[in-house]
């Protein structure tokens, strides 16, 4: 791996259930519980896992949109969870995010130019109203939109060009790191398509570093150049992607991999099949998160948690019996 | 040839709007035969669940209307049948299950109370024998203490189970046509497999058809035995699975089959084939193919006429002048 960008460390989020007529805290849900990864620079992190697994608040952790309950998070010698507010707002501009949602993450009474531009004007980037326009029509070249857009307002684009103004925004700052939350989960096959290539360019032209957070494993395993697999607000395996689409360790990573339907009529599988749902991250089962679900599971995994470790050659599973 | 169950021939839903007349469905040829599994696939906006839900009435009219066409349901045109009559076909012939299960559900009822819904209205059965019969679907499709969950609500159901629910609703009169619309697109994979493989066994167990509306080409390439891919409100392609996967002639379809990253490929870095451009609007649609636009290999005669559907294989149509 490349000279490392990002490190997470031990990461926790636990929301506060309240109840009761004080409305005091009467439970939590341990949305992250203890997830550390690194990103190296110009990579991309795929960060996969069904919802409820705490990928997104991972994200969001990391930007400090939602603030964890403990564990650090290093960027470029600093740990961001200790940032005061100045300097976290300095820090964004190294770090920016595009959301799943294009239709409800863009304001709607915002013109193209001035969404793309906000965040040009309130980091002080651009010297004059003209070095402005100037910056954000090289924006929206960049993500394949037109000059003529840039007075136009959200509802007149199609998701797919939505979704390039969002990134048109992200870019805006020079950004090294930039999360995708789900960028394409919303648009349709053939604009996914555009859009994943958009991203990949960009990569390329701006020496980006991405961490990719989606569900669909086939886009994850396209894009990214490793892939952390997230059950219950635990990382049960981190791989190079090619390692974990031949040789998944952890029987999660199996099952969720065998599940992905193949877009190919004569190809035929062995399906594992999970049974029951996701349990309530309330109380998450003891031990390994995944015994109550797992095929290989033996009577001590209930009780011993595992921790990750690196079985192969740069292939970490928390596993007992796998690996 | 197996028996034709259901045969819709040009049939044109359109609806009003304030800036015009939305062409959702604009002249949709398709079939299915008995036991057979169609796939219906096509993007958001190409007119695959307006034409599915042509099938039982389920259009509010206005805005829309049938503007022409037939929808044949073992011979029988149901566009002029009364709605008493169409009562007697929906749920006992043709059922439908919807993509989003918590808001096709009544929150303020449990579970069984509106799968006895169902068998009391249609099956003219007592209260009691009604809940025993909801009782009976909960465990024909797996959900566990069905005795118990039956006075359960929806919302102490996850996603999983709730679509379960809403497949022992669909199934409660054993109909012989099940319209499934995006019936996994809210779950997750491991999830969406349980869904798939269980449509699979109760399609077995009570012999019926099923009618799947997706986006998702994996889902088809695994589920369906034919292919009807759908753009801009009209029927493109049309082929048995493993001729539409291996020799899709339609440019649309080649782009929709190329423009998914595999899983299963480890050549999977290559560049990924996206389709230029979007759907068109459906106010006014191009007089010629409706893909013309996108498509790489357009000529001067795709924009002026609208391809008709024509056979290139056995059972394989395509609407493409090439």
């Amino acid at each position: 791996m490349s000279e490392t960008l990002l490190s997470v460390k031990n990461l926790k989020k636990h929301f506060a259930v309240s109840g009761g007529v004080f409305a005091r805290e009467v439970d939590r849900v341990h949305a992250v519980d203890g997830v550390s990864f690194d990103i190296g620079k110009g990579e991309t992190l795929g960060l996969v896992g069904e919802s409820g697994c705490g990928k997104s608040t991972t994200g969001r952790c990391i930007l400090r949109l939602i603030e964890p309950s403990s564990g650090e998070v290093w960027f470029e010698g600093a740990d961001v969870t200790r940032l005061g507010a100045d300097a976290m707002r300095a820090l964004r501009r190294d770090m920016q995010i595009i959301f799943q949602d294009p239709y409800a993450s863009l304001n709607p009474r915002l013109t193209v130019g001035a969404i793309v531009g906000e965040a040009l004007q309130i980091h002080g980037l651009a010297k004059s109203r003209r070095a402005l326009e100037e910056r954000v029509l090289e924006l929206l070249e960049t993500v394949g939109l037109q000059a003529d857009h840039m007075g136009r307002f959200p509802h007149e684009f199609s998701g797919g060009q939505r979704q390039r103004i969002g990134i048109a925004r992200a870019l805006a700052v020079d950004p090294k790191l930039v999360i995708c939350d789900e960028p394409v989960s919303a648009l349709d096959v053939s604009i996914q398509a555009q859009v994943i290539n958009l991203l990949e360019d960009l990569q390329e032209k701006f020496g980006l570093t991405y961490l990719f957070i989606a569900h669909d494993l086939s886009v994850v395993e396209h894009i990214s150049t490793r892939i952390a697999v997230m059950y219950l607000g635990r990382v049960v395996e981190i791989a190079p992607a090619r390692d974990l689409y031949d040789t998944p360790l952890h029987p999660y990573s199996e099952a969720l991999l065998s599940a992905v339907p193949i877009p190919d009529p004569t190809v035929k599988r062995k399906r594992i099949m999970l049974e029951g749902d996701v349990p309530n991250p309330i109380r998450p089962p003891s031990g390994c998160h995944f015994h109550t679900r797992c095929p290989i599971a033996r009577p001590d995994c209930s009780q011993r948690s595992p921790a990750l470790e690196e079985k192969r050659p740069g292939h970490w599973v928390a596993c007992h019996y796998r690996g | 040839m197996a028996e034709n169950l259901l045969d819709i021939r040009g049939l044109k839903t359109w609806f009003k709007t304030d800036d015009g007349v939305v062409r959702a469905v604009d002249g949709v040829d398709l079939h299915l035969d008995r036991g057979e599994t169609l796939g219906v696939v096509g993007e958001s906006g190409c007119g695959k669940t307006v034409t599915a839900r042509s099938v039982l009435k389920l259009i509010d009219m206005p805005p829309g209307r049938f503007e022409a066409g037939e929808i044949l349901w073992k011979g029988r045109n149901l566009i002029p049948l009364p709605a008493e009559e169409m009562n007697k076909i929906r749920a006992r012939e043709i059922a439908i299950i919807f993509q989003e299960p918590m808001t096709s559900l009544n929150p303020v009822y449990t579970v069984g109370y509106q799968i006895a819904e169902v068998l009391r209205q249609h099956e003219n059965l007592s209260r009691k024998q009604a809940v025993e019969g909801a009782v009976e679907m909960l465990r024909l499709v797996n959900i566990p203490n069905p005795g118990k969950r039956v006075h359960d609500y929806p919302h102490q159901f996850s996603g999983g189970m709730r679509q379960r629910v809403m497949i022992a609703m669909a199934l409660s009169c054993k109909p012989q046509l099940l319209i499934a619309d995006e019936p996994t697109t809210a779950l997750d994979v491991t999830i969406q497999a349980q869904i798939l493989e269980l449509m699979q066994e109760m399609k077995d167990r009570l012999g019926m058809s099923i009618m799947l509306i997706t986006h998702a080409m994996g889902v088809v390439a695994e589920t369906c035995q034919r292919v009807v891919v759908m753009y801009a409100g009209k029927v493109v392609e049309e082929a048995p699975v493993e001729a539409l996967f291996a020799n899709p002639r339609h440019p649309y379809t080649q782009g929709l089959i190329r423009s998914i990253p595999r899983v299963d490929r480890a050549a999977a870095k290559e560049r990924l084939e996206a389709i230029p451009g979007t759907v068109p609007s459906l106010l006014t649609p191009p007089p010629g193919c409706r893909f013309a636009a996108r498509c790489k290999y357009a000529m001067d005669v795709c924009v002026t006429a609208m391809p008709p559907l024509k056979e290139v294989g056995p059972g394989h149509r395509v609407a493409c002048v090439l």
